[in-house]
């Protein structure tokens, strides 16, 4: 064939590969919302959920949701900072750093239902938490370690070098450097990295099924750790496949909606403070 | 030397060891989890030979039979179908986002990519088992709609985002000169993509596709939902059937922990962990390989 024609066709079959894939997301969201949009009032957003009878909410699986999310954004932001500081300021390549390298890339591609097997016979069983809020939100650190220790490594590493030889030259301590100097530059890159690992954490349900357990507390707004903690995107999952209550369909419809929601938003404000980023 | 130089001397050596067993917390969990999973699933190995489990395709806990060939060929064929469709419409996607797109369609598609990523894969399944099934059973005018076919289809486009961003950064990375190069001695850019830049971004594009088919093998609420969860072999596409991950998840909470029934569902979970490190493995033999030295 001839090279010129041959690359009309490959520009054409390039473009149409772009436009589909954002028209297929298009198609995907609206439909969702579409379905779900009108099953979100106030009483399914906030009410109590109902076994049998139609007509029962998710507010204990919404407030669940986002309060095992920041228990374990928080878990695993702490030991990620203090890993990635690890690896992008003091890390010497010994045997040491190769195998804490290795371990952080094998975890991120760990299948969640392994990790979620791994914190039911830990956390669940072997420390007697029991199927709670505790448990689920351990099992869902695993998690978000390699993504947060990976995106924070890359912010220390982009803070160029000059700015800790400055630091050093002025007699501050390496502690002091990382704090005042390293830390706060660094500070942009790493809140993305939690909000992506964030959007990435509230839809996961494989792993908390085994931890959090399918079972909401009887008060609303339980938040004592060891009730259970069952989630949105775990209670999607268990209408569907075990439950009861005659509206499942209009149920699921309305967790879809409303996880689609939460991940439009948290993404529509990583990209205004990313785009804010690179202003400065 | 004062006061406060000893103590922020001090402080200096104590963050050190803080920061360095936060790091080995990593190297732990990896440790932790082989050690635990394995103790719990290679004790099916007690009542269950090893070549039943893994050749035997009777899969009845009632009759005491575990044979898991069923779900080992669930999984190995959903993740090659997904990654046949998946790869290919990846790659050119990838190849899309990186080199052709202007400016104004990055700006849509990059976060569009984000998005595809931070679906829950329950919204996925959902979707899945609301309009493909019953387009599916329409369209092949099968009886169930459940299947490979279904968890294939859904799958390709759940490995989209992974295999799009790490072969797009691939691309991204290689040097402009090359390119430029190309197109000076008077190569189309489809000569160049295809001839150069192609090539030399391969270890890149071929670790987003191995992390791709990672996801597909390793993907439990999408698939559980539309795979049909019957424990039989399938006999086409659309027949029920069921993957590791799925059957872990269906019948977990069923059985009784520590009994034979739940340790081979551990053993289960070992067989997929052990794929999932092997795949870095391979990753990382992939990326330390240069197509081209610059």
């Amino acid at each position: 064939m001839n090279p010129k024609t041959m690359d009309k066709i490959a520009k054409i079959v390039l473009w149409a590969v772009g436009v589909f894939l954002i028209a297929l997301l298009i198609v995907f969201i609206g439909y969702m919302l579409y379905k779900g949009l009108p099953i979100l009032s106030l009483q399914f957003l906030f009410g109590m959920p109902s076994d049998i009878e139609a007509g029962g909410g998710v507010g204990p699986q919404l407030f669940n949701t986002f309060y095992i999310l920041f228990l374990s954004m928080g878990l695993s932001g702490i030991v990620a900072l203090g890993a990635a500081i690890y690896l992008s300021e003091y890390a010497k390549d010994t045997w040491l750093t190769r195998f804490i390298r290795l371990s952080t890339e094998s975890l991120a591609t760990v299948p969640s239902i392994v990790l979620g097997l791994f914190g039911m016979v830990v956390f669940v069983d072997y420390l007697g938490m029991g199927f709670s809020i505790l448990g689920g939100s351990l099992a869902l650190s695993l998690l978000n370690l390699p993504l947060l220790v990976r995106i924070t490594e890359q912010s220390l590493r982009a803070v160029p070098q000059t700015y800790r030889e400055a630091s050093l030259a002025l007699g501050a301590t390496k502690w002091q450097t990382i704090r005042k100097v390293v830390l706060p530059s660094a500070f942009g890159g790493i809140i993305t990295g939690i909000m992506l690992a964030g959007g990435r954490a509230i839809g996961e349900s494989a792993i908390l099924i085994f931890t959090a357990g399918t079972t909401v507390s009887r008060h609303m707004g339980d938040f004592d750790v060891f009730a259970a903690g069952e989630t949105l995107a775990v209670h999607l999952w268990y209408v569907m496949g075990i439950g009861l209550v005659p509206d499942r369909i209009d149920i699921a419809n309305g967790i879809g909606a409303l996880l689609i929601i939460i991940v439009l938003f948290i993404n529509l404000l990583l990209m205004a403070l990313q785009k804010k980023l690179k202003m400065v | 030397m004062n006061k406060y130089n000893v103590s922020r001397i001090r402080n200096n050596k104590l963050v050190y060891w803080l920061f360095i067993s936060a790091a080995s917390v990593l190297g732990l969990i990896i440790v932790a989890l082989l050690i635990f999973i394995s103790q719990q699933g290679l004790q099916t190995f007690r009542d269950v030979s090893p070549i039943e489990f893994f050749f035997s395709s009777n899969w009845n806990p009632d009759a005491n039979k575990f044979g898991a060939l069923i779900f080992i060929i669930g999984s190995l064929a959903v993740t090659v179908f997904s990654i046949l469709v998946g790869g290919p419409l990846g790659v050119l996607g990838a190849i899309f986002l990186a080199k052709l797109a202007p400016r104004w369609m990055r700006n849509i598609l990059q976060p569009a990519i984000n998005l595809y990523m931070a679906i829950p894969s329950v919204v996925y399944g959902f979707i899945g088992l609301t309009v493909i099934v019953p387009a599916v059973r329409n369209i092949f005018g099968v009886a169930s709609g459940f299947g490979i076919f279904t968890a294939s289809f859904i799958l390709a486009i759940m490995i989209l985002p992974t295999v799009i961003s790490i072969a797009a950064d691939a691309l991204t990375a290689v040097p402009q000169v090359l390119e430029e190069g190309s197109i000076a001695l008077g190569a189309t850019y489809w000569q160049t993509i295809w001839h150069i830049v192609l090539p030399t971004a391969l270890p890149g594009i071929i670790t987003g596709i191995v992390l791709g088919m990672a996801r597909a093998i390793g993907e439990t609420m999408a698939v559980q939902m539309v795979i049909g969860n019957t424990p039989q072999l399938a006999k086409s596409l659309f027949s029920p059937t069921s993957t590791l991950p799925s059957e872990i998840v269906v019948e977990m909470g069923n059985t009784p922990f520590g009994s034979v029934w739940g340790n081979s569902l551990f053993l289960m979970a070992l067989v997929l962990l052990i794929i999932s490190i092997f795949m870095i493995v391979i990753v990382r033999k992939i990326s330390s390989y240069k197509a081209v030295k610059i």
